[in-house]
């Protein structure tokens, strides 16, 4: 009865031993009680299944006479050098040049007009009112190929930005002069190696930019280019067309080719949407290009969706998210119903240290849980959304890493927030409640709101920390309302979750004094 | 590191100390008292708490020393818990302090390698197994996994130690309560209420096992309201009513001193017996035809007494006073619910 073991009694620190039997202590809680681990799987499971369910919702087609015939798909998106979507549609003058050599032109004129249509109505010449889009582009482009999202480097005169040496679709330099009309451009083909030249007067020149474009071959396109994008009033686009007058065009090096004249993609089944093809005329010294499109990164321009391989998946955080807001609050609210927190303290009278443990595991447990979600349900949400012929904005591996880590975050930041509730009001229903209230509802709130409203929500809520889901493109080099109504959140995503880690730190301050203040 | 903790926590002789008494304890027989004297003491000095308009705690004062079974008694209300929660640094006292081995016990590394406690045999997790409450326990004080099966093996849970703790029955969560408090095979042991819902066997057991601990040298402070127990396991009770310590004494003191020294005969001849133990100057008062009431004598003389006069009885009875007679007449002024307690006396 009394054979009490002796137990190898290590000296005693004083100290505890710091944070990691605390941290040992309630990771062995965590994982040995079988409802909570269910309810992990729950989480990602619900996660998955939301996300399915919501990108199979998803259609895109083109319907036909009375709409009986439709077709499955989405029109064509270029992809530019370093695979993300662009936009590559413009009237080009072109010959070949073989090896090193130049071309030299003064952009005289740049005008343009605008459709009285909106991008969803067919463009028609007679609707039409004057007016020149601020990155209408008039000026020089060297290409291997004219294929659409092809590599190049131009250097240009534009509507409203100056003259500009730009490169690859992401790549801008921007020159001196001002957009006063006229000035002269110059592009030089040195190796793999391109730069680009402004002057005011045609003699003394300067450079606006270096392009390395790597394996370029020996011959390669050169020439004129005009294009015109879409210019937004409010939220409703309208397609363009610019028409640039050059002179003085001179080329030097092996340029033996005819001059061509080409729309490129501007096509039916190209994506960007133009006004008219436009054309070249070559009247004496004076050579007039009309282009409509752009050269530029493609954000969602109002006819592209807003599909990521992360915009499906918002459904479904949510709702794992909720599954977890009531394990975190379980995991401390079940210790004050059964009185177990008074073992706990006992076992572990710094009360901060015990407070950190469990802020630890459910951190941890948290992100591992959406990282995990996120995952899975990334490939899963792709795949159904391309099966519907929906177009999706195409991701890089670190974009994928990025969301999977930003989810897993945001979990995590939530879960030791709502452990922090529990902590604070030691019920159940009261810290599930205030966990979906706080951390959950501003987004379904934010998301039924419009305008200002709904963007200070998703600058000052927690809701904020969905923006790691908003991967969509922008470019400052394309003019788009960026708004949210267009599905682009106010914050970036690292900005977004520094604002869900404030409320966290917050709520795990006044836990921490609320537990060293209260009797247990 | 060590250093310092041997200066805050115990000193470095007492865990020497403590861990002979372990060990003598493994390799002896119980039967003998180890007289190896540990300087680990729970003290409790002037406690007052309020919780609103109730003085739960006001100025609760006792010491309790190692060697011996201290029963902690007082009706409900009458601040025994509290003063429990305040030893373990749950709660704060408003005005004076709680020290284990002349340390607050929010200051000790480890505690439960010091102080082993039964507060709530109800605090566990209902799904999760005993074996995993103890293990969860056992990481906290970086204590080895095997401590978690000895401790079971010593209150008798093998058996049941990978089912789960909800579909225990209290006195089998009293055992895993127990088991959880000798975890860290600590010096100073508190247990709140440990009889409660044990069956015969156990409250046997229990019993036993107080004794040991107390004979091996630790500190055991056990509450209890089941007097009849506490008469039978502790040495020295502390009894305490509205936040106050009533008495403090050795069990047999305060038994003694409550005793009326009343000895009943029993006798088909009340009046006949009466009146010779009246010649022989006794007072004796009849108090039932068969009844006679003697006071302020031993039982041997009134045998004595009669005997020499012829006088025929059939038993005689020296009426000694119970703990709870104790209990009850030094918390009669004191209850704050008359009904609970009164149910308690009943037993």
């Amino acid at each position: 009865m009394t054979a009490v073991g002796a137990p190898s009694r290590t000296p005693d620190t004083g100290r505890g031993g710091g944070l990691r039997p605390a941290l040992w202590a309630e990771w062995v809680k965590f994982r040995t009680v079988r409802g909570w681990l269910v309810g992990l799987g729950i989480a990602v499971l619900m996660c998955v299944l939301f996300t399915y369910l919501v990108a199979n919702g998803i259609h895109s087609g083109t319907c036909t006479g009375t709409g009986v015939t439709c077709h499955s798909g989405h029109p064509a998106v270029p992809t530019g050098p370093d695979g993300t979507a662009v936009a590559d549609s413009y009237r080009y003058l072109s010959r070949p040049l073989t090896g090193n050599g130049t071309v030299t032109a003064q952009v005289a004129s740049l005008t343009g007009r605008i459709s009285t249509n909106p991008v969803n109505v067919a463009p028609s010449p007679s609707a039409t009112r004057p007016g020149l889009a601020g990155w209408a582009k008039a000026g020089i482009l060297l290409t291997p190929t004219t294929t659409p999202g092809s590599s190049y480097a131009a250097v240009m005169a534009t509507g409203g930005h100056g003259t500009r040496f730009q490169y690859d679709y992401t790549h801008d330099r921007r020159g001196t002069a001002s957009d006063a009309a006229p000035r002269w451009v110059r592009l030089a083909r040195d190796g793999d190696t391109i730069t680009g030249y402004e002057s005011a007067d045609g003699t003394s020149w300067h450079v606006v930019g270096v392009a390395h474009l790597r394996g370029l071959p020996g011959t390669v396109r050169v020439g004129l280019f005009v294009t015109s994008p879409v210019a937004f009033r409010g939220q409703t686009g309208h397609p363009t067309q610019a028409t640039g007058s050059f002179r003085h065009v001179t080329v030097t090096g092996a340029a033996n080719g005819g001059w061509r004249s080409q729309s490129i993609g501007a096509g039916r089944a190209d994506f960007y949407p133009v006004l008219g093809t436009g054309g070249a005329r070559v009247a004496g010294d004076e050579v007039v290009l009309t282009g409509s499109g752009d050269i530029a990164p493609a954000v969602v321009q109002g006819v592209l969706g807003t599909n990521t391989v992360a915009s499906s998946l918002l459904v479904g955080l949510l709702v794992g998210s909720i599954v977890l807001v009531v394990l975190a609050a379980l995991f401390v609210t079940t210790e004050y119903r059964r009185g177990l927190i008074r073992t706990t303290l006992a076992a572990t009278p710094r009360r901060g240290r015990v407070l950190a443990a469990k802020a630890i595991v459910l951190g941890g447990v948290g992100f591992v849980i959406g990282a995990l979600a996120a995952a899975v349900a990334v490939p899963v949400g792709d795949r159904i959304l391309a099966g519907n012929g929906v177009y999706v904005f195409p991701a890089g591996v670190g974009t994928v890493v990025g969301i999977v880590v930003g989810c897993g975050l945001v979990t995590a930041l939530t879960a030791v927030a709502v452990l922090a509730l529990g902590t604070m009001l030691r019920r159940s229903a009261g810290a599930v409640t205030a966990g979906i209230v706080v951390f959950v509802l501003p987004y379904l709130i934010g998301s039924n709101l419009s305008g200002a409203a709904e963007t200070w929500l998703f600058r000052l809520t927690p809701a904020a920390a969905f923006s790691v889901l908003g991967v969509l493109p922008r470019s400052s080099l394309v003019d788009y309302p960026y708004t949210f109504g267009n599905g682009y959140y106010p914050l970036p995503g690292w900005a977004g979750l520094l604002v869900l880690a404030a409320y966290t730190a917050a709520a795990l301050g006044a836990a921490r004094l609320l537990l060293h203040r209260r009797d247990a | 590191m060590a250093v310092a903790g041997s200066q805050r926590g115990i000193s470095g002789r007492d865990r020497v100390a403590t861990a002979r008494t372990v060990q003598r304890s493994v390799t002896q027989p119980t039967t003998e008292r180890i007289t190896t004297v540990s300087e680990q003491t729970i003290e409790v000095s002037g406690l007052r708490k309020r919780f609103g308009a109730t003085q739960a705690l006001d100025g609760m004062t006792f010491t309790v020393p190692p060697g011996r079974v201290t029963g902690f008694v007082g009706p409900n209300g009458a601040g025994k818990s509290t003063t429990i929660r305040v030893i373990l640094g749950l709660d704060a006292p408003d005005e004076g302090h709680a020290l284990v081995g002349g340390v607050p016990y929010r200051r000790l590394g480890l505690p439960l390698r010091h102080v082993g406690a039964l507060v709530d045999a109800a605090a566990v997790q209902p799904s999760r197994t005993g074996r995993n409450h103890l293990l969860w326990l056992a990481r906290s004080q970086r204590l080895p996994v095997r401590r978690c099966d000895e401790v079971l093996d010593l209150v008798g849970l093998t058996s049941a130690a990978r089912r789960k703790a909800g579909g225990f029955s209290l006195g089998m969560r009293q055992r895993l309560g127990i088991a959880a408090a000798m975890l860290g095979d600590p010096p100073v042991l508190i247990l709140d209420e440990p009889f409660n819902g044990m069956d015969p066997e156990g409250i046997i057991w229990i019993r036993g096992f107080l004794r040991s601990l107390a004979d091996e040298g630790r500190v055991v402070l056990v509450s209890s309201h089941l007097m009849g127990e506490l008469q039978d396991t502790a040495d020295h009770v502390v009894v305490v009513g509205r936040g106050r310590v009533l008495a403090d004494a050795p069990v047999d003191e305060l038994v003694s001193r409550a005793s009326s020294g009343q000895v009943l005969l029993r006798t088909a001849v009340p009046t006949e017996a009466t009146a010779a133990l009246r010649r022989a100057g006794l007072a004796a008062t009849v108090v039932d035809p068969r009844t006679v009431a003697v006071a302020g004598v031993a039982a041997q003389r009134i045998v004595a007494v009669l005997g020499q006069e012829g006088v025929p009885f059939s038993e005689v009875s020296s009426q000694r006073a119970t703990l709870e007679d104790v209990y009850l007449r030094l918390t009669a002024g004191e209850t704050q619910y008359r009904a609970a307690v009164g149910g308690e006396q009943g037993r």
